[in-house]
């Protein structure tokens, strides 16, 4: 690569001075000439049977156009909504998703009719009037007793609630019988809604004459959304535009296509007017996708000089009503739960359940998060029972800068990585000896300071055709890009991928200001219209956008030079292997005084002087496959001081020190770690989507559900190291989750760390002020002898009983048999396993 | 039943027939057609909305558009000088202070009263100013820096009324 200007420098954001100006243009922005409004009825109930729905009241409301329900979009929308195979193929039981349910209603917030009138205002007015007659059917909230064969089924129809049952790997037993401790702990990951500012709004323009659909949406991939909605209509790709604008936020959430993205097209086919609906964040919190809700049950066999052998993992994944779209992606946090570590066997299952909730789908990390936060809670859990420093442990079992390309206990292949150093860095930065003094001297005081980390790792930059297409269902998520300079040299590149605040209009126009020698300012990025560039693009999630569609683009600019560089050999008379190309300019080999700008050259590459047979034109398409995923890396230290008396979590540092292989831009790079780990800190400390056990929705609004404010955010401490990524030329990985994937661990970790000393060994999530205080109440008969336990040695027996005792055993352990596949299971206990006693001290002792 | 309303956004008067149960955000966007203004909740949680009512942050969201008779409104729209960011639009892009930038025009609305009213606040005077407004991109860091290198930019300039403001209509709270 030449030396470059742009790729690494700090360049601030392009998009900005329409974003700060009010000149972002999102959708609900947009309206076409005689829209029309959408406004959804919706179920109240999470399990009902419709038995009538009586839309004679409304259709008299003024300013009311239609209403529509299941049956009126019969032969303009067919089959159901989508689901990926994701990381499990063989799936037990998928409901089939319709746009809307015709006679069962299996979630709170499912549309089951839609009125259609001429302003927003009339067209909710109206849908206050439209009856729908319900008979609640028993809804199954609980992920536990759901797999219980004597639960409500979350669909009437079905057999059981098993979406999927899958062992990836079944056997660990040898390194357990090798181990001198086990040490075994159930994790939860509590539901969590996305929240992206923007809400979802679509709007559709139907052309009766063309017989074409645009369609608007704030989504992450218009490609995706155009080959599931154009097929549901019955629309070709060249008849069917998607187009996405300027994007709120979207964190995993604007990647499925939704109810409404087929109702809202099909209700504009129908009245061949253009319809238009904007989502209430009411409706956003209940209807769009959520992310988590797992439990895991982890295992892990280990030396007392702290050497990790075996784990054993089974996550029990809640879906929801429908299997989401790529629900099942989160799956991946099974393949995942090793870590940075070496271990010689890994055994996971994961269970997909059905429930009466909205689906699970993609959120900031999709699987990473969770695998992150078991392995980092096990590997401080295994160190606490040794008695080991949890940063030696961590140490002690790192996969070694020498040992890349590693492959790890799943045949995944981790390309590159330095875990220690960036360790050691993290732990000069905030001072890990003095504070472990601190800490000690602080206990002493009845003080609770807490040190937790998270040596994070993460499989990103989706990915390889070949792995990635049998978990799509057929499409590799390779990522194109068509480039094309115009005579006088501008330039406009169009990828697949999408912003939804990432800032790729400025980083991709460094990569290509630097590979095509042209200035930055006169290269644009267009995305998010299917109308315009490549053929399809596989849009942004999963950390992929730079490491895959910065390639193409990469790709697509080189391939731009290579034939300006024939057309300058033309024009030299020289022979091509002869021209040197060097920051924007040709020459010839020796004579580096007589130089052709590429400007030049475009403009020659329009005109008639080209070489024999070469077509005119400056412009190439590419498509990135690449050759494996990439594995970003870092670690994280919080600090925490807990009050034991409140329950209260005082964060007091956090230091990042982060691994992206090469930087484009980092300031860009910053901004990412910065959300992200407030995502990370946010489930650690405040998120939870609650349900009341008859299926309503208790965190429906910004009042109930606690996204953190400025208040909340402690002050972050970031540094770097860099490690290139082998697997692509521009030596980069990802780094849009790596921050929420690392920080909940970290925090958590921190908490344990602190109130160990008063018997406590891990903590779920959210840890709220509440659940703290209650926890430690479990832990003590009361709080007096708080301060006099804290100076004396750690308390031998933990034995309160913990949420997940006997009775919640969940069934369906590793060791057990393939449930669902006989269309029931056993109840826990009477299938011949051994029925757990509580969970206490004992269980961590072999 | 419509009602009549006559208001001054950015310093443009206009009069307008309203139904009264119109939010003073929907005026502002869907009437007044200046889409800067965004909506992000229905409960007044998340700033968003917010533009200043003569001088002074209301959540746009929180108002009728009849109860605007009268009044002074200054959205994201009007706060630029001609093609010169205003200090407070230039920090932000300056500090990387916006991602997605759905939030950002709110912010920078509350970030302006706050500036007003407290011409050097403090990290945490920042931090409980901007308490009212909610960001999913950025973790804050970079938007309490961007108010903090506005605070400095603007210096004492903070405390002069720009043109467009009146009186304010209640107490300055934030910051003080």
């Amino acid at each position: 690569m030449a030396i470059s200007k742009m790729i690494g420098a700090k360049i601030h954001r392009r998009e900005d001075p329409r974003l700060v100006s009010g000149g972002g243009r999102y959708m609900d922005d947009f309206k076409r000439p005689n829209t029309t409004y959408a406004a959804f009825i919706r179920s109240p109930y999470a399990h009902a049977k419709i038995r009538m729905i009586d839309p004679a009241e409304a259709r008299q409301a003024p300013g009311v156009v239609a209403i529509f329900t299941a049956q009126d979009f019969e032969g303009v929308l067919t089959g159901p909504a989508p689901v990926a195979p994701a990381f499990v193929a063989e799936k037990h039981t998928v409901p089939d998703r319709p746009p809307l349910p015709r006679d069962e209603v299996v979630y709170q917030g499912q549309p089951v009719a839609v009125v259609i009138a001429e302003s927003k205002a009339e067209a909710a007015d109206a849908a206050a009037l439209v009856h729908v007659d319900y008979e609640p059917l028993p809804a199954v909230m609980d992920l536990e007793k759901a797999l219980d064969p004597s639960s409500p089924k979350a669909h009437t129809a079905l057999p059981d609630n098993i979406a999927w049952d899958l062992v990836y790997n079944a056997d660990a037993d040898a390194s357990f019988a090798e181990a001198e401790v086990t040490v075994k702990e159930r994790i939860l990951q509590q539901r969590l809604a996305p929240t992206p500012m923007e809400t979802r709004s679509v709007m559709a323009e139907w052309s009766p004459h063309e017989g074409s659909m645009t369609l608007w949406l704030s989504n992450q991939g218009p490609h995706f959304i155009r080959l599931f909605v154009g097929g549901a209509l019955g629309l070709p790709e060249n008849r069917m535009r998607v187009i996405s604008p300027d994007v709120g936020g979207g964190f995993g959430a604007k990647i499925c296509p939704y109810p409404e993205d087929y109702v809202v097209p099909a209700a504009a086919k129908i009245l061949k007017r253009p319809v238009k609906w904007t989502e209430s964040r009411t409706e956003s919190i209940q209807v769009t996708t959520h992310g988590r809700g797992q439990i895991f049950d982890v295992e892990v066999a280990g030396l007392k000089d702290g050497t990790l052998l075996g784990m054993k993992v089974t996550q029990y994944l809640d879906a929801g009503a429908y299997i989401g779209t790529f629900g099942a992606f989160q799956a991946c946090a099974c393949l995942l739960a090793g870590g940075g570590y070496k271990w010689k066997q890994i055994a996971a299952r994961t269970i997909g359940v059905l429930t009466n909730k909205v689906s699970t789908d993609p959120y900031r990390g999709a699987g990473r998060p969770e695998a992150t936060h078991l392995v980092e809670r096990m590997v401080d859990i295994f160190a606490r029972e040794i008695g080991m420093d949890p940063a030696a442990v961590r140490k002690k079992n790192f996969v070694q800068p020498g040992d890349f390309p590693y492959t790890q206990n799943f045949g995944l292949v981790m390309d590159s990585g330095d875990y220690e150093r960036s360790l050691d860095k993290a732990m000069e930065i905030v001072g890990y000896e003095q504070l472990r003094k601190e800490q000690e001297e602080g206990r002493k005081q009845g003080r609770y300071l807490g040190i937790g980390l998270s040596t994070w790792i993460e499989i990103c930059g989706f990915g390889p055709a070949a792995a990635t297409a049998p978990a799509t269902g057929g499409i590799g998520l390779v990522e194109s890009a068509q480039v094309r300079v115009y005579p006088t040299g501008s330039v406009t590149v169009w990828t697949g991928t999408h912003s939804h605040g990432q800032g790729h209009e400025t980083t991709f126009s460094q990569i290509v200001a630097d590979t095509l020698g042209i200035p930055y300012d006169q290269i644009e990025i267009k995305h998010g219209d299917t109308g315009e560039g490549t053929a399809f693009g596989f849009g942004t999630y999963g950390s992929r956008s730079l490491a895959v569609g910065g390639m193409a683009i990469r790709m697509a600019s080189q391939k731009v030079v290579d034939k300006a560089k024939k057309i300058a050999a033309h024009s030299f008379e020289a022979a091509e292997e002869d021209v040197v190309f060097e920051g924007g300019d040709f020459y010839v080999k020796g004579s580096p005084d007589n130089r052709r700008k590429i400007q030049e050259v475009a403009f020659e590459a329009y005109g008639a002087a080209l070489p024999e047979g070469m077509e005119q034109g400056l412009e190439a398409v590419a498509y990135f496959d690449p050759p494996n995923f990439v594995w970003p890396f870092g670690a994280h230290i919080c600090v925490v001081e807990v009050d034991p008396e409140t329950g209260a979590v005082e964060m007091l540092k956090y230091v990042a020190v982060d691994d992206c292989g090469n930087v484009i831009n980092p300031m860009i790079v910053e901004g990412q770690l910065h959300g992200g780990i407030a995502q990370g800190i946010a489930q650690a400390l405040f998120e939870e989507v609650v349900y009341a056990e008859d299926g309503s929705l208790r965190t429906g609004t910004l009042l109930d559900y606690a996204i953190p404010t400025a208040n909340e955010m402690p002050p972050l401490t970031l540094d770097s190291t860099v490690t290139p990524s082998p697997t692509n030329a521009l030596g980069v990985k990802g780094i849009g989750e790596a921050g929420t994937i690392a920080a909940s661990g970290a925090v958590i970790n921190a908490i344990v760390d602190a109130l160990s000393p008063l018997g406590v060994r891990h903590v779920d999530m959210p840890a709220s002020p509440d659940r703290l205080w209650k926890q430690l109440q479990e832990h003590r008969t009361g709080l007096e002898g708080y301060h006099a336990v804290a100076v004396a040695d750690t308390p031998e027996v933990d034995d309160a009983p913990r949420r997940g005792g006997p009775e919640s055993e969940l069934p369906g352990s590793l060791d057990e048999g393939e449930i669902g596949k006989t269309g029931g299971q056993a109840e826990p206990g009477s299938d011949g396993s051994p029925q757990e006693g509580p969970r206490h001290q004992e269980d961590y002792d072999q | 039943m419509k009602h009549k309303v006559a208001t001054t956004i950015n310093g443009r008067g206009r009069q307008d027939e309203v139904e009264a149960r119109l939010l003073l955000v929907h005026y502002i966007r869907d009437v007044a057609g200046l889409t800067g203004t965004h909506v992000g909740c229905d409960t007044s949680q998340c700033g968003a909305c917010t533009v200043l009512v003569d001088g002074k942050a209301i959540k746009s969201c929180t108002m009728f558009a009849v109860q605007a008779e009268g009044h002074q409104i200054t959205t994201i729209e009007g706060l630029a000088d001609g093609d010169n960011l205003h200090p407070i639009q230039q920090a932000f892009w300056d500090e990387h202070g916006l991602q997605c930038g759905y939030c950002t025009p709110g912010f920078i609305m509350a970030a302006k009263y706050l500036l007003d009213t407290n011409p050097s606040p403090s990290d945490d005077e920042i931090r409980k100013g901007l308490e009212g407004n909610l960001c999913r991109c950025t973790g804050y860091v970079n938007i309490i820096k961007a108010v903090k290198t506005a605070s400095q930019v603007m210096g004492g300039a903070a405390q002069s009324k720009p043109a467009d403001v009146g009186q304010p209509v209640g107490q300055p709270t934030a910051g003080s």
